[in-house]
């Protein structure tokens, strides 16, 4: 498998661009705040997103989908990046369908999978109970009952969870823990929504004696760690990807900026100063992008996974997309500090992502153990 | 990780079986001195006769120069199956059979500038590895400002005779033949009257001085030439265009010493050699500062190596690497740079041995040494980052 885009994956990726640039600019971000939208998203948008078939992309298609792999979906992931378009892209379409298309009955299959082929069903992902990622930390548990169990916990800052219709939850349940699809309106679960920095909404859920059947159990009855870790792996490539389309806009931005910006009478992309810095975050771009599109490559075609490739990912990701953010902070000088000015909104998205299923040290630590040592 | 492709494949298939028969034990080991390494030559000694036989064998596929001709003694592989044969040879830790600068530089130069007769008289003893070449670029008053050479070469009919003086020749003792830069138009401007010139290293008018290095050993040499003969029919290129051809064997030395970032088929990789030293405690490597930093590294190494494949996979579809080649250097250098940091670290007090005992006459602390030239020869990191600001990122 070459790590080159082939026609059709070029195809998809000039199409995501041109819808993304004219109908989803950086600007409706800055609407989406300015106006107290309590989404932080634009279901108009959503709907066209849908006419587009993103939602289907990784679903098969006997559920409606399009089949079109993981290399597909990092593509359109990696052109929402440029635009910091918010969507449930990442929460629904890649990490939700990947956990029931993967680990999902038929019955759950076709239950959840072509509503949200149609938009008309969301999914969120809720794993974290503390500040600190950690899915082996899970202190929410089930009980089984006659007709099959009852829920008590809490969940945090879960993605897209104020939009949700059905939750993935991890529960624990006796011998180890268990993945539960619990719909939003189930007697006893609450959802309390808040705004992240960077203008998207993230919620805490929680869950008070949630009675739940045993045909809502996904996969094996404690045997969720190791497909939440899968599902995470996704995640983590999809987050990935995304910060890869934020870390080049933004240093295509900068770029652009050195050429235009005089100081001394020069324009300031002479200075080797900044030459170097921008020479070398162009060489860190260059890895990350063959770093992504191996990742989704692995996902389409190792069925097993590939843990450490997606730690490795993840943490490259997080440290060169922060740096590009923050570099394109410092070389724009005090017109980058302004909220007047867009280039902010780069560091803001990017540091979501970053703390998102593990940061730079956490994959770090999970790359070297993975390694042996 | 899953690297190598295991669908089943006749080409692979056939070099496996060849190398298992042909590659003997003792080049799969890795290596344990700069004796291991081969470079051929008119006074190659060679360290024992396996490594006489695997160079003789290498030879008789044209395996030493996979993808050039084999009307030049090379393989005629394209891209795909010299990524085979790189494969295999990795997976069985084969160490490469010859080291050559005619092979990483001056060949491609050749390929692309040279006329049919220099082809024929150079490319086919380099990849026998009869003939081995030193690089005549840098002189004491240009280094990376390369293009400002002085060497002069007067025209005298049918041949130039050379003055000048050129330093840091790598191994230029043991060259037989030196590519080199010297200016034949003194008016032109500086780029305008360089041009790239063979000449064999036993002539008449000139002498050779050794260089010692911090690293105790003396592969490099200062050049004098004084009244050298060179015959007209031994440039490359175009006369006064030689900085095109330079330039352009620029780009492959660039690409070559970048490859220095990547581990070399057959060493073992730093954290194996981080556990067997310092041991595991709690399920970990037990210096855990070191750990991050083994970690960092050990990612950014896979990342040189996904992108240099991706590279590869691009030129393949038609796009050529270019001012790439400094990305390249740049990364790989400082990259081994830091591979020689971690293992001076993993080692500690055994690593400032500088002779005797264990320390193999002092091969790592002498290795780290050399590695800190890696982001200067070839044209230092600061230098390749003027490059990418230029050329790549056009900054003005
Ligand atoms: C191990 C080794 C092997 C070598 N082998 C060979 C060989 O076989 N053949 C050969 O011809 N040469 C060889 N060289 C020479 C090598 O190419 C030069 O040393 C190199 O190009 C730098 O030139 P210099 O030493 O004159 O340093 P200088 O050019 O004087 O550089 C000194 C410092 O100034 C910086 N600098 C210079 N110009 C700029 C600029 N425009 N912007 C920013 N910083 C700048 C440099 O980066 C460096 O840090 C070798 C060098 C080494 C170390």
């Amino acid at each position: 498998m070459v790590l080159v885009l082939n026609e059709e994956q070029q195809m998809l990726k000039d199409a995501a661009r041109d819808f993304l640039q004219e109908r989803a600019p950086v600007s409706q971000l800055r609407e989406l705040r300015d106006s107290s939208n309590s989404e932080g998203f634009s279901r108009a948008l959503w709907t066209e997103m849908v006419e587009m078939g993103w939602s289907a992309i990784l679903i098969p298609e006997k559920f409606g989908g399009l089949g079109y792999g993981y290399t597909g979906m990092g593509i359109v992931l990696e052109e929402s990046g440029r635009t910091l378009t918010s969507s449930p892209l990442l929460g629904t379409a890649t990490i939700g369908v990947a956990a029931i298309a993967t680990y999902g009955s038929e019955e759950q299959c076709v239950s959840i999978l072509p509503a949200v082929v149609n938009g008309r069903h969301l999914l969120a992902l809720a794993c974290d109970e503390s500040g600190q990622h950690n899915p082996e930390h899970v202190s929410t548990q089930a009980v089984e009952t006659h007709t099959g169990y009852r829920i008590n916990g809490r969940k945090i800052a879960v993605l897209d969870g104020h939009i949700a219709d059905t939750f993935i939850v991890s529960v624990r349940t006796g011998k180890g823990i268990s993945l539960f699809l619990v719909p939003v309106d189930s007697s006893g679960v609450s959802v309390e929504q808040y705004p992240l920095l960077d203008t998207h909404f993230a919620a805490d859920l929680r869950f008070d004696q949630v009675a739940v059947g045993k045909d809502q159990l996904l996969g094996e009855l404690n045997g969720g760690l190791a497909m939440l870790e899968k599902i995470l792996d996704v995640g983590r490539i999809g987050a990935s990807s995304e910060m890869l389309g934020i870390a080049q806009e933004a240093f295509e931005r900068t770029m652009e900026y050195l050429k235009e910006r005089k100081q001394f009478g020069v324009l300031i992309g002479s200075f080797q100063s900044l030459q170097h810095r921008a020479a070398h975050l162009f060489g860190e771009i260059e890895m990350c992008k063959s770093l992504v599109i191996k990742a989704l490559h692995e996902l389409d075609e190792n069925s097993g996974g590939n843990a450490e490739l997606a730690s490795l990912t993840k943490a490259m990701l997080c440290k060169t997309a922060h740096l590009a953010t923050t570099e394109a902070i410092q070389m724009h000088g005090g017109i980058g500090m302004t909220d007047e000015f867009d280039i902010g909104f780069f560091l803001k998205r990017c540091k979501i992502l970053e703390s998102l299923y593990g940061d730079h040290y956490y994959h770090l630590d999970r790359f070297a153990r993975l390694r042996g040592y | 990780m899953g690297f190598y492709v295991t669908n089943p494949d006749p080409f692979r298939h056939k070099v496996r079986d060849w190398l298992e028969v042909n590659c003997p034990e003792s080049m799969r080991q890795p290596y344990r001195s700069e004796a291991d390494l081969c470079w051929g030559g008119r006074n190659c000694k060679f360290q024992n006769k396996d490594q006489k036989l695997w160079l003789q064998r290498m030879v008789s596929k044209g395996w030493t120069v996979p993808t050039w001709p084999t009307e030049y003694g090379g393989g005629g592989l394209d891209r795909e199956q010299t990524k085979t044969l790189n494969e295999e040879m990795a997976r069985i830790h084969a160490r490469p059979p010859l080291e050559s600068f005619g092979i990483s530089m001056l060949g491609p130069a050749l390929l692309k500038f040279g006329t049919n007769e220099l082809k024929q008289q150079h490319l086919p003893p380099i990849a026998r590895g009869e003939i081995r070449w030193a690089q005549g670029y840098s002189e004491p008053n240009a280094g990376s400002d390369l293009a400002s050479l002085q060497a002069r070469a007067e025209d005298k009919g049918d041949h130039y005779l050379v003055n000048g003086t050129k330093v840091w020749t790598s191994y230029g003792e043991l060259g037989d033949w030196m590519f080199c830069l010297v200016r034949t138009d003194f008016e032109a401007k500086k780029h305008a009257g360089i041009s790239f010139v063979l000449f064999d290293m036993n002539a008449p008018g000139i002498t050779i001085r050794p260089i010692k290095l911090i690293s105790g050993n003396s592969p490099f040499t200062e050049i004098f030439m004084e009244d050298l003969r060179v015959e007209k029919n031994q440039v490359v290129g175009d006369i006064n265009k030689g900085w095109t051809v330079a330039k352009y064997l620029l780009t492959h030395e660039r690409e070559m010493i970048g490859g220095s970032g990547l581990s070399r088929a057959g060493s073992i990789p730093i954290s194996k050699v981080a556990v067997a030293v310092l041991g595991m405690e709690n399920g970990i490597l037990s210096n855990t500062m070191l750990r991050t930093d083994i970690a960092h590294f050990e990612m950014d190494e896979f990342c040189l190596e996904l992108n240099t494949e991706r590279a590869r996979d691009k030129v393949k579809a038609g796009v050529s690497l270019g001012a790439a080649s400094s990305m390249f250097k740049y990364y790989g250098t400082e990259l081994n740079k830091r591979r020689f940091e971690l293992l001076m670290a993993i080692n500690g007090s055994d690593a400032m041995v500088w002779e005797g005992g264990e320390s193999r006459s002092g091969y790592l602390p002498k290795t780290w040494l050399r590695s800190k030239g890696n982001s200067i020869e070839g044209g230092t990191s600061e230098i390749q980052l003027n490059i990418v600001a230029k050329r790549i990122l056009r900054l003005p």
